[in-house]
């Protein structure tokens, strides 16, 4: 193996490399970095191939749905009755919202599952910058919906006054935590999945013929990765209906 | 003690955090098949929702690894 030699210690498979961002068409706005990354790159392509899914399945408009036509509707009946059994029925008018997200994380998550692409959910400035969105949108509704009674959120309903000196703080300190846990369990998922991926790649490598043994471990953490990525991106989304539903509903 | 030893304790010791998790995820599925046993009729409708408490929960053990990562690479 003349690339043993290369990698640190002598393990053949350097598994933080996958996650490097590099600018494919450079564009500099004075001190901003603009850049269409590989990472954008793979974002535009989640984007068409959830629109080409969609779009191309749903075109025949049969009565009694074939193959393609019927898995685009079993992904809108999973999300609606999500939203309607989470949400409620005031949750309607965020399905759009929500079935985006899913579907834009689902599509995102697989295709960084084939050899050679970019995962773009593995990085910790995409999530956050999904769940900032989120929670900073489901906190503006509940505001407006609700006004200075959305601090009831974090005043326990039954419970003696005195309590409330302890209770609130944890409170306030558990909904603050929302993004922070919704962003770090996607990335954290993926990017583990991942660098678990190329180790076990690397193991395959340093062995010869007894290979054959990571080489299956390989194949059962590679089924293990699908589920993780379809799981994590319904976990996701499922969270941001809950976090919703606190809002509009205050318990 | 040098700083690269003290990392690799430190991310050592950090992943002590996921006997925690691995505890949990087993209860998610202990009480799902004990639910099962005294109920055989709600295994579709508590099926779909061992899903999330084993998502959430193995959230704790990712955290930990997190970590553990931080402390070894930054």
């Amino acid at each position: 193996m003349a690339e043993a030699t290369h990698a640190e210690g002598g393990f053949p498979v350097d598994p933080m490399h996958q996650f490097e961002v590099h600018a494919i068409v450079p564009i500099k706005l004075g001190e901003l970095d603009l850049s269409f990354t590989n990472a954008s790159l793979w974002m535009v392509i989640s984007a068409l191939a959830v629109l080409l899914f969609l779009g191309l399945s749903i075109r025949g408009r049969a009565l009694v749905p074939g193959r393609m036509q019927s898995m685009a509707e079993m992904s809108y009946e999973m999300i609606a009755n999500m939203v309607r059994d989470n949400v409620g029925q005031e949750g309607r008018k965020y399905f759009p919202f929500i079935f985006s997200l899913f579907m834009f994380l689902l599509f995102g998550n697989l295709l960084g599952l084939i050899p050679g692409s970019f995962t773009f959910t593995s990085h910790i400035i995409v999530t956050f910058a999904l769940a900032i969105v989120i929670f900073l949108a489901v906190t503006a509704i509940g505001v407006a919906r609700h006004g200075t009674k959305f601090l009831g959120l974090f005043f326990p309903h039954g419970a003696p006054l005195w309590t409330a000196v302890i209770l609130v703080p944890i409170e306030l300190i558990s909904y603050l935590s929302r993004p922070i846990s919704l962003s770090v369990r996607l990335f954290a998922n993926m990017m583990a999945g991942h660098i678990l991926l190329k180790v076990f790649t690397g193991f395959i490598l340093l062995t010869g013929f007894i290979g054959v043994i990571p080489l299956t471990v390989l194949v059962g953490i590679t089924a293990l990765e699908f589920l993780v990525a379809v799981l994590q991106a319904y976990i996701f989304t499922i969270l941001t209906c809950v976090y919703l539903n606190d809002a509009i509903h205050l318990h | 003690m040098e700083l690269e030893a003290a990392k690799m304790i430190g991310a050592g010791l950090a992943t002590l955090g996921m006997i925690g998790a691995g505890l949990g995820v087993g209860q998610v599925w202990a009480n799902y098949f004990n639910a099962i046993a005294r109920n055989p009729a709600s295994k579709d409708e508590i099926g779909a929702n061992i899903w999330i408490g084993f998502a959430v929960t193995e959230a704790i053990a990712i955290f930990s690894l997190v970590v553990a990562l931080i402390i070894l690479f930054v």
